[in-house]
């Protein structure tokens, strides 16, 4: 009876601690976010887009190639049993905008730059930079979290689209050059097909959430961490691991809201 | 000089992960005087900085800085004061990214609009203060302990701070630097009239610049007066403390049940290591 008793109640201390925590990110979130436009602000979030998105760039794409040629042979094989493969393009762009691109560079984003930025914000909150900062009268949620909350929001949706963008020139690469679809159908059907508002847009919608979640996600576990060599490598393992879990529950939900009700 | 208090701490309540630091604690930090607060290791000196600091609220309490309470200011106007505020980390705290003169320029370059030359004038003079001018181009990586401390000294002081606090400023020095952190501490406070806090176990370096010492002991101030003072204080606990003795009222041993029984005692019949 009491071990009932006694393991509802460390149920119970872990949702008190969940729920606390998220509000703890909530404030965090909303105390970091509001950040005076100024110049030397605007300094700063381009040097974070620099290290965030720009650095970024070459991994993302090159996995939007590789995707996009994947895509291309996997939908070659099926279409061609039906003798559809003029529909190549139209596979290939809609997967690409609508799903694996926000998402897999969501993904990777989380990896390359979500890790990099805990482990930074962690490192300074060890060596006590952040408090030092605090101490003379810099808020280190203007100064280093916004910023770097920014330049995440702004860099994922740049890289979503160039992903795509890479994507479908790798289909038509394998596609067209290499298996022969005629080139004619590959871009035509593809340009009947894709809806502006209803695809780029939503995948952009999507990837502006990703990007909000994401960059949230590796800020607050930097800042919150426990400041020792273990409490870093926890919470960088943390983000990745939230991270990627919140992008593909989320892209769940908002898949059954965008697309849940076209035929 | 005046002896106008400029910090004063009222009846401090203070816990952390569930042991009492501060059990009441009171204090009156005169202007333009160093006063130091001592201890043993473990007494939560540093807590105290960072709740005067305002980074850390107490259970009850106050914390006054030239008669506002710190930790009723709103966020904003907190770190409005704590521009009249510096602070020397014990591990210097320097920002990595930036080298030593854009540290010392960092307060300088947030908080004031100076012209360029104006910035480099005053960065060169506070570095030159603590004898670093040379090494205005250095990372912090590439400074010394005593160095990097140093450097966070001009970095404390660049705007011209009405308040420092010192925590354990010199711990972990080699006797050189040591000595020179010593004369740096007594000659910025003279010079710019500063109001010291010093945070420290090292009794001679610190006995030797304050003008006034408190000593807590288990969350309570257990001995206040000057160096001297102390020096002859009847209590054994501070005699033992300013004395440097290993064991006495503060026990050297952590608390644990009887030697004897615990050596013979069945680790298995314990449930193996405790």
């Amino acid at each position: 009876m009491t071990k009932g008793i006694e393991s509802l109640a460390r149920w119970g201390r872990k949702g008190c601690d969940a729920s606390e925590s998220l509000g703890r990110a909530g404030i965090f979130l909303a105390q970091s976010a509001v950040a005076v436009p100024s110049r030397e602000g605007l300094r700063l979030w381009l040097h974070q887009v620099y290290f965030v998105g720009v650095l970024s760039l070459a991994i993302v794409l090159v996995s939007g190639l590789f995707i996009g040629m994947v895509l291309a042979l996997q939908g070659y094989t099926i279409l061609v049993d039906f003798g559809a493969e003029q529909a190549l393009g139209q596979m290939v762009a809609l997967s690409l905008l609508r799903e694996l691109a926000p998402v897999v560079a969501a993904l990777l984003f989380a990896g390359r730059a979500g890790s990099a930025l805990t482990a930074e914000i962690g490192l300074m909150k060890a060596t006590e930079q952040l408090t030092s900062m605090e101490m003379i009268g810099v808020d280190p949620l203007r100064r280093i979290v916004a910023p770097r909350l920014w330049a995440g929001f702004v860099s994922l949706p740049i890289l979503t689209v160039g992903f795509s963008v890479v994507g479908i020139w790798g289909g038509y690469l394998v596609g067209v050059e290499w298996l022969g679809v005629f080139e004619g159908s590959y871009w035509s059907n593809m340009q009947a097909s894709v809806s502006f508002l209803d695809d780029v847009g939503n995948g952009i919608i999507k990837s502006l959430v990703f990007a909000l979640v994401v960059t949230w996600i590796a800020v607050f576990q930097g800042y919150d961490l426990v400041p020792t060599s273990e409490g870093i490598s926890r919470a960088t393992t943390r983000t990745v691991v939230y991270s990627s879990l919140a992008v593909l529950g989320l892209d769940f939900v908002l898949t059954v809201v965008m697309f849940g009700g076209l035929s | 000089m005046t002896d106008v208090p400029f910090v004063e701490i009222e009846d401090l309540h203070f816990t952390f992960g569930g042991r009492e630091v501060f059990r009441g604690i009171n204090m009156a930090i005169p202007y333009g005087r160093i006063t130091a607060i001592m201890g043993p290791s473990g007494t939560g000196k540093t807590t105290l900085l960072k709740l005067i600091g305002g980074q850390l609220t107490p259970d009850s309490g106050r914390v006054l800085i030239d008669g506002q309470d710190v930790h009723r200011l709103s966020r904003k106007a907190l770190f409005e004061l704590r521009k009249r505020m510096g602070m020397l980390f014990q591990s210097g705290a320097l920002f990595s990214d930036l080298d030593v003169f854009e540290n010392v320029a960092f307060p300088l370059r947030v908080h004031t609009d100076l012209p360029e030359p104006m910035i480099r004038d005053l960065v060169l003079l506070k570095l030159q203060s603590v004898g670093l001018r040379g090494a205005r181009t250095l990372t912090p990586a590439e400074l010394s302990g005593g160095m990097a401390r140093r450097v966070a000294l001009a970095r404390a002081v660049a705007l011209d701070p009405e308040l420092i606090l010192y925590d354990e400023p010199f711990v972990g020095q080699d006797p050189i630097s040591m000595g020179v952190l010593v004369e740096l501490i007594r000659r910025l406070s003279q010079a710019l009239e500063l109001t010291s806090i010093v945070v420290s176990h090292d009794i001679k370096e610190t006995l030797s610049i304050a003008d006034y010492v408190y000593l807590i002991s288990d969350g309570k101030v257990v001995a206040e007066g000057t160096p001297k003072s102390l020096d002859t204080h009847a209590d054994p606990r501070v005699s033992q403390f300013v004395h440097g003795e290993p064991d006495g009222p503060v026990p050297f041993h952590y608390p644990a049940p009887d030697f004897y029984s615990d050596i013979l005692d069945d680790a298995t019949a314990s449930g193996g290591h405790p």
